[in-house]
């Protein structure tokens, strides 16, 4: 349903509220900058002494961009190992055996509840101190992220209608063969926007390795560049901002293109999946909101 | 195992402040939220346009960043106290923050609801002559909320889960931090990380299943 | 996804994980002063967070911990440059990375203690540090420590500075009744300053006058000393040989006022702090 059937068109009386309220809510925004644009200003947080370093480029070569490279090193890492960890344990969770079954569903509904700068902490004090900030952050990005992509991959196979598993055994194929040829990649196809917004929400949180001082953009921007800086801590906060909003919305929009691509694809006979919903044994097929929930842990 | 019996009432103290946290950004967050979809489905650009950028950008910040902006920016430079006492001031500073965080997530939830109620419904209000503000209150919303009680049950885990963060936005009292300056002491301890693991559980557990059998009771049939 | 592009997946996550494994030389000496009269590139840790001790200016860090390090080497070497490395030790890693060989020399506002005698050797001390306080230079309210009570202290993650005011020996030392404000490190404790959000930072005065020099006065250090911190150089627990030579180097630079220089070039005219002229007392390598 398009917003707009929630309203007539505007009549005169109509026109003239809707005019008010643009205008009411304008003086609302405008007052809300000119209080943040003010107070700022008060302590001098525009003052073009600390935002120089910001048009300097040696700030962004020193600091700025190696912040970013930690950034994306990590999140490229937890990346690749929490989908090989959400293929392995997805699968896991549709296999014939039983106790398989049971051991992979505990692991994964586990990981799902488990705050994930608890376990971050957890994994960095059992490595004892020590060069490990990368570590215990990529470890910790990958058991939670991929314990929620080993949902989306279970979602995704299962979202591949039974004629195509049927038809793939009718003519001959063994289980693996059934799996690897047939379920699979139509599944892939379902899964990828799933999979594309759950990468935003772990780049996202690579952010908590500022917590455990691990040298990525956030530590950049809130520690090295005021110690280097004087005063610059909240310019350094909008610029790093800007930059992580700036890439997510990228992650996001590629995320929306592959969607609707995968919606139009006549290579799957299976619907694109949403996220998974709450951690919850056997919740039953995902509801409608859930697209809209992504990213938020 | 002596450990965790040792500092159980420390760790208990730092629970009891995330749960604190979580309900009062549990009431604030379903408000802020249910008001920024109502903007966005609004018939003024301005006020659709303003939650779209909210949204946007506090979907696409890190929750680290947001509280962390929120005590060094909000609460260092333009003045907003809401304590003399330091801990309670950050107490409140990481309850905004997360609060205004997590009703990007709610706004969405509820407008994918929104977008599920048939076209019919919102047609048949204005025939019957109501405005955008009734049938948005009397036919759309009732209808909206029904569908996303399940993925709202989601956003409030990962909320819950969410106050672990409250250190970066200056409030070392919860149970992340507390457990924390226990392993500073003992080492990682296991009974006592599971120990936590388990209170969490006890609390995102029952919200996901009574949000689901919620779900399931509220269904509408179509 | 196929068999193939699994496959690839795998050997791409081990790939990685080798990578995080992939540490250390490839040729073992017996002692850190061997490896520096060989020739080889020395691993020296310092922070990169400290303005004028260490902190990370492009690609290496600059400071007095930076400059003692360099003088010290190059003393052990004959007076010949030594290759380096430069590697960021924060507090917490310290001793893992001495013990693990992840660095192989630690200049870092490495206090001496009982505690950490028992897990790294200590050479030195170089220098010795005091805890004191910094205040906003218009805040005439403070001047002692003791007038810290009610006010609001930086308690900065991971560090235990703040238990010297407020609580008693022997954890701490003051037990004054100040308001503690946490912050994530020394850095956002200086901004919280500036904005007026907190009253006083105390830490070691060298760390304070580094974050008080960047800051073009606006801060002033109170310059009433209550602690003895004596900065050690870490080496690997019983590294005597290489121990002997730093101490040898740190007394010669401290007898031709290369220390002093130093000490002058990064510290000099900063309100309140009192620089030492003579070399802390050497400890001995026992």
């Amino acid at each position: 349903m398009s917003s707009s059937v929630l309203f007539d068109a505007p009549g005169p009386r109509a026109r003239i509220r809707n005019h008010l309220l643009t205008a009411i809510s304008l003086v609302a925004v405008g007052a809300v900058v000119w209080f943040i644009y003010r107070g700022f200003d008060d302590k001098g947080q525009w003052d073009g002494k600390i935002w120089a370093p910001f048009v300097d480029p040696s700030t962004w070569t020193d600091y700025i961009i190696p912040g970013l490279l930690g950034t994306l090193k990590a999140a490229a890492a937890a990346a690749v190992l929490a989908l090989v960890f959400g293929a392995v344990f997805g699968l896991a969770r549709l296999s014939e055996h039983r106790w398989i079954r049971m051991i992979a569903g505990f692991v994964v509904e586990v990981f799902r509840s488990i705050p994930l700068l608890l376990l971050i902490f957890f994994i960095y004090f059992l490595m004892q101190g020590g060069d490990y900030t990368f570590f215990a952050l990529v470890l910790g990005l990958t058991l939670y992220n991929g314990s929620v992509l080993a949902e989306v991959v279970r979602a995704g196979v299962l979202a591949v209608p039974n004629g195509q598993s049927e038809a793939a055994y009718a003519i001959g194929l063994r289980k693996s063969q059934v799996m690897r040829m047939i379920l699979l990649p139509q599944a892939v196809t379902a899964m990828m926007p799933a999979i594309v917004s759950q990468l935003v929400v772990l780049l996202k949180d690579t952010a908590l390795g500022y917590i455990i001082a691990y040298v990525d953009l956030l530590n950049m921007g809130f520690k090295l560049i005021p110690a280097n800086f004087f005063g610059s801590l909240i310019p350094a906060a909008i610029v790093i901002g800007i930059i992580y909003i700036g890439l997510n919305m990228a992650l996001s929009a590629l995320a929306t293109w592959l969607e609707k691509r995968s919606r139009r694809s006549r290579k799957t006979a299976a619907p694109p999946i949403a996220p998974p919903g709450p951690a919850l044994i056997g919740m039953g097929p995902a509801t409608p909101g859930a697209a809209a929930i992504e990213g938020m842990e | 195992m002596d450990e965790l019996f040792e500092y159980a009432g420390f760790l208990a103290e730092g629970f009891l402040e995330n749960l604190k946290l979580a309900a009062i950004c549990a009431v604030a967050s379903l408000i802020l939220g249910t008001i920024l979809a109502a903007m966005r489905v609004s018939p003024t650009p301005v006020l659709r346009g303003v939650g779209t950028v909210y949204v946007n950008v506090l979907r696409n910040t890190p929750l680290t960043l947001v509280l962390a902006f929120s005590i060094l920016g909000l609460s260092d430079q333009l003045d907003l106290v809401f304590s003399e006492e330091p801990r309670t001031n950050a107490f409140w500073i990481v309850a905004l923050g997360l609060s205004v965080y997590t009703a990007a997530f709610v706004c969405e939830a509820i407008r994918s609801g929104i977008n599920t109620v048939p076209m019919g419904q919102a047609e048949a209000a204005r025939a019957l002559g109501l405005g955008f503000f009734q049938s948005l209150t009397l036919i759309i919303l009732p209808q909206a909320f029904r569908v996303v009680v399940a993925p709202l049950g989601s956003v409030m885990i990962a909320m819950v889960k969410n106050t672990t963060v409250a250190v970066a936005g200056g409030f070392a009292a919860d149970v992340a931090a507390n457990m924390r300056e226990v392993f500073d002491t003992t080492g990682a301890s296991i009974p006592i990380f599971l120990g936590i693991v388990v209170a969490f559980m006890a609390v995102t557990l029952p919200i996901g299943f009574f949000t689901g059998w919620l779900a399931r009771r509220l269904a509408v049939a179509r | 996804m196929s068999i193939r592009r699994v496959g690839a997946a795998i050997g791409a996550a081990g790939l990685l994980i080798s990578g995080l494994a992939a540490c250390g030389g490839d040729k073992t000496y017996a002692s850190v002063v061997e490896k520096v009269k060989d020739g080889g590139t020395i691993i020296v840790g310092t922070k990169w967070d400290q303005p004028s001790l260490g902190l990370k200016k492009g690609n290496a860090p600059e400071g007095f911990d930076v400059d003692v390090a360099k003088a010290v080497l190059k003393e052990m070497n004959g007076g010949k440059d030594v290759d380096i490395t430069w590697k960021e030790s924060i507090s917490a890693n310290r001793e893992t990375f001495l013990g693990n060989g992840t660095v192989d020399i630690i200049f870092a506002t490495y206090s001496i203690t009982e505690a950490r005698k028992q897990k790294v050797t200590f050479a030195g001390p170089y220098v010795i540090a005091h805890q004191d306080v910094m205040v906003r230079k218009d805040d005439a309210s403070i001047s002692q420590p003791q007038q810290l009570v009610g006010k609001k202290i930086c308690k900065a993650s991971g560090s235990n500075s703040y238990k010297r005011i407020t609580d008693p020996p022997p954890d701490g030392q003051l037990d004054l009744d100040a308001t503690l404000v946490d912050a994530t490190n020394y850095s956002e404790c200086v901004s919280k300053l500036s904005g007026g959000n907190l009253d006083a930072v105390t830490t070691d005065d060298l760390i304070l006058a580094g974050f008080a020099k960047q800051a073009g006065g606006n801060f002033k250090i109170l310059g009433q000393p209550f602690t003895d911190e004596k900065y050690g150089i870490g080496l690997k627990k019983g590294d005597k040989a290489t121990c002997e030579a730093v101490n040898a180097a740190v007394k010669k630079l401290w007898d031709n006022g290369t220390m002093k220089q130093l000490l002058t070039t990064w510290f000099g005219g900063i309100d309140g702090l009192k620089l030492s002229d003579a070399a802390p007392p050497a400890e001995g390598c026992a």
